[in-house]
């Protein structure tokens, strides 16, 4: 009969917005600015750059290897190599980024420069209102901008960031190991000799041109 | 319009009832690029004899930008993202499809637990592709408003899985060659079992609602029929093939991954109408949750990505390869061309909706504006992936 699909889709219609009023499932919007929903822990932005300690860009993470800036798809990320080097967590000399810049408009947050990382430098941030009135400048973030503690990433990505912890842990142990064995060897060596060498251990020496390539990958 | 364009078309002179000749012109409409009715930013040239479609051309590429030359210019890795960006209502079935031409490729063997994630995920994006297809449908059809809301209020819970999966809604580039990015998050499971056991509810709602409607039907039966011959013979894939009654389903043909192992149907059309696509998604829906029932409950412990897959660095054999399987909107496929260096060589997407949208003249001849509207809504494009 003409019009008893209308009068039925009525009745549901009816019955769903009833039910809104007794069943929480049933109303799905939330208020926004003043509600805010919680972020899955996942979830994630835009990158941010880790530093450890006080100072955050004495304790940058980024050894600027540019293997991010390579893999990137957009290629949004720009990074000039330091001149000079500094003695990173493990005790080694490394270059940091002089300049390193992304591009906030250009990002498609696809996650991918925190994967292929080795530093375990680069993480997603979860911030999303980043809304600004200056479409060129303000999207394009530098490092100052882009640093991030390590307790702020602890906070967003709890069982992410106990995995980057232990594994650095694992590759700081590595390293000491290492430049004590080496130092003990560098020891004997200069027993055995009469002249003994200045004392930068062989690993940290200057002319590392690619140290992401040489150093092993962490498991994410 | 001159006469020229009337001889072009080959208009017959109207008649009027009484004998004498009738001054008839044809109408030449633009629908679209920002027609809300063409699903994107497509353009239908549609030639109109009163209210009858005689001519249709459909125009699109405002959308391109370079998808296959990019894949060729970055690593394979770095392309990954980008398959996300192709049908951005089913990212994850892309980003399978993709990991399987580089499985093939470079022989990875994907573990027992992540053939099993890639399932679930597929199915998940099958569901909410073809929830959100019926609201948009009923849309063009009139029903403005409740049942696109329905089914987006519905929606939203698979995206709120897929967010808490792999961090995105959308864009969620989740597979690697040789498995997923990351293990299922504590209490993932039981939160898609309980969405597989609420979604019938929803479902049953739905086809109350709208299913036995006499204005959709009368809207929607007998228009734009395509004949198997027609729907075989131009390549069409997907639920719009199956309406016409072909069964084809790759899941079924190929058996890719594990489908093998999970009872399910495949729903066939009879007329190829859009009533019949709008029935054979809703009843893929339910094939789907039974799918999902059973790889929910069978899912194993263990890895997630095979051990000799490896992010940095990643070359491939010499040699090509071409993986698909069954999208919601059809078979997608993904043809590589290795040269045993970090990019592809060449790199070749066969879009499911691009294909099926060549057909949309043959199915709209004949037929009303409002019905032409229907039609596009019925054979499921999305621009991304059409224009690439």
């Amino acid at each position: 009969m003409i019009g008893t699909g209308i009068a039925k889709g009525l009745v549901l219609t009816a019955k769903n917005l009833l039910s809104t009023y007794t069943d929480k499932e049933r109303l799905p919007t939330i208020e926004y600015p003043d509600e805010k929903q919680p972020l899955p822990e996942a979830s994630r932005q835009f990158p941010m750059l880790i530093f450890d300690g006080e100072d955050e860009m004495k304790g940058l993470r980024c050894t600027a290897c540019q293997i991010c800036e390579k893999e990137c798809p957009p290629k949004c990320i720009y990074i000039v190599k330091s001149k000079d080097k500094r003695v990173d967590y493990k005790g080694q000399n490394q270059f940091y980024p002089a300049i390193f810049d992304i591009d906030y408009s250009v990002c498609m947050s696809c996650q991918i420069c925190v994967e292929v990382c080795p530093f375990e430098s680069i993480k997603m941030n979860t911030e999303f209102e980043l809304a600004t009135p200056d479409r060129f400048g303000g999207l394009l973030v530098h490092k100052q901008q882009l640093a991030k503690s390590n307790a702020h990433y602890q906070k967003i990505h709890p069982t992410e960031a106990a995995a980057s912890d232990a594994a650095m842990a694992v590759e700081k142990a590595k390293a000491e190991a290492k430049a004590k064995a080496d130092a003990e060897a560098k020891a004997k060596a200069a027993a055995a000799k009469a002249a003994p060498m200045p004392s930068a251990s062989p690993e940290a020496s200057p002319e590392t041109p690619k140290p992401a390539v040489a150093a092993p990958k962490m498991p994410m | 319009m001159s006469d020229a364009r009337n001889q072009l078309y080959q208009i017959r002179p109207k008649v009027a009832p009484d004998g004498a000749e009738l001054e008839g012109e044809l109408l030449e409409v633009s629908m679209g690029p920002q027609h809300p009715s063409t699903h994107g930013v497509f353009r239908m040239d549609v030639v109109l004899d009163g209210e009858t479609v005689v001519k249709l051309k459909p125009v699109f590429g405002y959308l391109h930008r370079n998808h296959e030359k990019i894949g060729e210019g970055t690593s394979y890795l770095s392309s990954m993202p980008y398959t996300d960006r192709l049908d951005y209502f089913s990212s994850l079935t892309n980003n399978w499809a993709y990991a399987l031409a580089v499985e093939k490729l470079s022989g990875l063997v994907v573990p027992e637990r992540a053939e099993y994630i890639r399932v679930i995920t597929a199915e998940l994006t099958r569901l909410q592709n073809h929830t959100s297809l019926c609201g948009f449908l009923l849309q063009d059809m009139g029903a403005l408003g409740t049942p696109l809301m329905w089914a987006f209020r519905e929606r939203e819970k698979v995206l709120d899985l897929f967010e808490s999966l792999t961090g995105a809604r959308m864009m969620c580039n989740y597979m690697r060659f040789g498995g997923c990015r990351c293990d299922l998050p504590p209490g993932w499971l039981e939160q898609a079992r309980k969405l597989v056991d609420e979604y019938p509810r929803f479902l049953g709602e739905f086809e109350a609602l709208l299913s036995g409607n006499e204005i959709l039907m009368a809207r929607s039966q007998g228009v734009g029929r395509l004949s198997p011959e027609l729907a075989v013979s131009a390549g069409v894939t997907g639920p719009m093939l199956r309406a016409s009654g072909v069964d084809y389903d790759l899941r079924k043909v190929d058996r890719y991954g594990i489908y093998e192992r999970f009872e399910f149907r495949v729903p066939l059309g009879d007329h190829g109408d859009v009533f019949d696509r709008y029935m054979i998604r809703v009843l893929e829906m339910h094939e789907t949750l039974k799918i999902l029932r059973q790889a929910l409950q069978q899912i194993p412990e263990g890895p997630v990505v095979d051990p000799k897959a490896k992010l940095r660095g990643f070359r491939p054999k010499v040699g090509e390869s071409y993986g698909r399987l069954e999208g919601p909107k059809g078979e997608i496929g993904f043809y590589l061309i290795s040269d045993g260096s970090a990019n592809p060589y060449r790199y070749r997407v066969r879009p499911p909706s691009f294909i099926n949208l060549t057909i949309l003249e043959d199915m709209c001849l004949g037929r009303s504006v409002a019905d032409a509207v229907i039609i596009l809504g019925s054979v499921d494009i999305v621009l991304g992936e059409v224009d690439r």
